[in-house]
């Protein structure tokens, strides 16, 4: 018993380290005065600075843009891929893929960016294709390092989940195409909710590879972040962060409630079958 | 015709792994290749900043072309002849050494306590330790900015309590990278530490209990070695992205704070030399990141040959 009392302690501590932070970061966003962490009195005047201030809010249109595709092309292709490695067995080329699909995963950010660059860079000289860098680059470089993560995910779902029933599928006359949309996809479908969320989250969190992709005139809004919170501290970037912050919390308390009311719905739904057989 | 069907079956399949194959092998593998290319070329001033490597030599008197392939290795002989890199290169390591064992000290009491807690109080616990995985990773590393400054929140609190009467900075040194690391990557060691806690056998315990061990004894002699995969998993997940961090170093950092994805930054960059950042990039992945992903996989080979 007085163990589990230093665990608790060690456990609280943990969560002041991770809250505590983030706790002081909202608390001046609503300070009046302009160094940051001197107070000065309660205010939302860096609550309108920023809702006026264009350029912050340009990037954070664009980037909204490119993780709203990036996460949808990522989803599409990481679902193939996780289908292909856990449903396929073993094709042609299968170790390559299935190293492709881990590689970015595990690839520093600072080389995945310069590799894109230079592979825009040397396309344009040989096609013309793409021309310059912008949204279009940005978008296609962070699908492929988020498509990596939604394979995982779809994969090891995938693995879990009985085959039987696509086998029933198939035994009874529907093709792979059908079985693929009326059985497989109706079930894995909060992985690829899960999945899109994540690639969404990663595109919009992404600094270094979008620095290596893109070009002038378009920045996303974690490069104007960067590119102002390395000159120091701003309130503006507090009142942002709150903002964030507070879009972040509601979507993932809406998230659970859903799923927790899935869950139960799926539980009442076994129950009713064992009673009812 | 089974057989045709089979054929279009299989047809089909290779249609459908085609398209994330194709994308995979022209914005993953052929950009690496492209890298290398570039990491044996010669810095040019000219757009884009490299000399090609490819040339057609026309020669027009005796009407012939000729194909000219000029490589060059001094890339890499500055990169081991100049301490920078290799200096960057074991500070990355050092860095990202440190960072796992804090966050597998800080974590490790975190995950026991949650796999020890109530069933129904545990998701909750868990979720709390996930949330701030989903904002910013940015936005987190701001916030250490004021509290670790001159004048910030720590440097308040000291002075307040009397412990410092000079301006006292943590901010812009070793510290605060491992600080703001740290607060970063702790979720990627609770979670799978917590995965494999929470899966252990109390009565395990209880038979060590038993027969006498001290409960130090039992966590040492049981409860340790069963987590080892979990240990040995959050490890990884903290180890591989902190080697190449940028970001963290960049604005918690010195001046000093050498890592080897600021010198890739600084010479694409600052001193726009796409071949040598090109070369640290090779680099990079030959001595770390290849070795990494055979570790995975004997790794992984071994938890499956274990079960």
């Amino acid at each position: 018993m007085k163990q589990m009392g230093k665990l608790a302690w060690a456990l609280w501590f943990g969560y002041a380290f991770l809250y505590v932070p983030i706790a002081l970061l909202i608390f001046y966003s609503f300070n009046e005065s302009r160094l940051v962490t001197v107070w000065g009195g309660f205010s939302t005047k860096w609550y309108a600075e920023l809702l006026q201030n264009d350029q912050l809010l340009g990037a954070a249109w664009l980037s909204l843009k490119v993780a709203a595709m990036s996460a949808t092309a990522s989803v599409v292709l990481g679902t193939v891929a996780g289908l292909a490695l856990a449903r396929f067995g073993r094709f042609r080329g299968r170790t390559l893929f299935g190293g492709m699909i881990t590689a970015p995963l595990v690839m520093p950010e600072v080389i995945t960016g310069l590799s894109l660059l230079l592979l825009f860079v040397a396309l344009e000289q040989a096609i013309g294709w793409p021309d310059g860098r912008g949204m279009t680059t940005i978008t296609i470089a962070h699908t492929t390092f988020t498509m990596a993560y939604v394979a995982v995910i779809i994969q090891s779902r995938l693995v879990s989940l009985d085959e039987s029933l696509e086998e029933a599928a198939m035994d009874l006359g529907a093709r792979p195409a059908k079985v693929f949309f009326v059985i497989t996809l109706p079930i894995i479908a909060p992985a690829i909710v899960s999945g899109w969320l994540l690639a969404f989250t990663l595109s919009l969190d992404d600094v270094v590879v979008a620095s290596f992709v893109s070009g002038p005139g378009s920045t996303t809004l974690p490069m104007v972040i960067f590119s102002s919170v390395k000159f120091g501290i701003s309130p503006q970037i507090n009142a942002l962060a709150t903002l964030m912050m507070v879009v972040v919390a509601t979507g993932i308390f809406i998230a659970s409630l859903v799923m927790a009311r899935q869950e139960r719905q799926r539980k009442r739904d076994e129950q009713m079958a064992v009673q009812g057989g | 015709m089974i057989d045709l069907l089979r054929r279009i079956g299989l047809w089909g399949r290779g249609m459908v792994v085609a398209i994330p194959y194709l994308w995979l092998l022209l914005f993953f593998l052929v950009p690496f290749l492209i890298v290398f290319g570039i990491s044996l070329s010669e810095a040019m001033l000219a757009q884009p900043p490299y000399a090609p490597l490819i040339d057609w030599l026309v020669d027009e008197d005796a009407g012939t072309t000729k194909l000219q392939i000029l490589l060059n290795l001094s890339n890499y002989l500055r990169l081991g002849g100049d301490d920078l890199y290799i200096l960057a290169y074991l500070n990355s390591v050092k860095i990202a050494l440190v960072t796992t064992v804090c966050c597998l000290l800080l974590g490790y009491p975190m995950a026991y306590a949650i796999a020890r807690a109530e069933p129904s109080r545990r998701g909750p616990l868990m979720m709390l330790v996930i949330l701030p995985f989903w904002t910013s990773f940015l936005i987190r590393i701001y916030a250490w900015i004021g509290i670790l400054k001159a004048n910030g929140v720590v440097d308040n609190l000291l002075q307040w309590t009397g412990l410092t009467t000079e301006p006292f900075e943590l901010l812009y040194s070793d510290w605060a990278v491992y600080i703001g690391m740290t607060y970063c990557y702790l979720p990627f060691m609770v979670l799978p530490l917590y995965a494999t806690l929470e899966k252990l056998d109390p009565t395990l315990l209880e038979a060590a209990a038993d027969l006498g061990c001290r409960p130090w004894k039992a966590f040492l002699t049981v409860t340790l070695p069963l987590s080892l995969p979990g240990i040995i998993a959050g490890s990884l997940l903290v180890f591989i992205p902190s080697v190449g961090e940028f970001v963290t170093p960049e604005l918690l950092g010195g001046p000093d704070t050498l890592m080897i994805g600021r010198v890739l930054w600084n010479e694409f960059f600052a001193n726009r030399d796409w071949p040598v950042a090109s070369a640290v990039a090779i680099a990079l992945l030959l001595f770390l990141v290849v070795p990494i992903m055979v570790f995975q996989h004997v790794q992984g080979r071994q938890t499956e040959a274990g079960r």
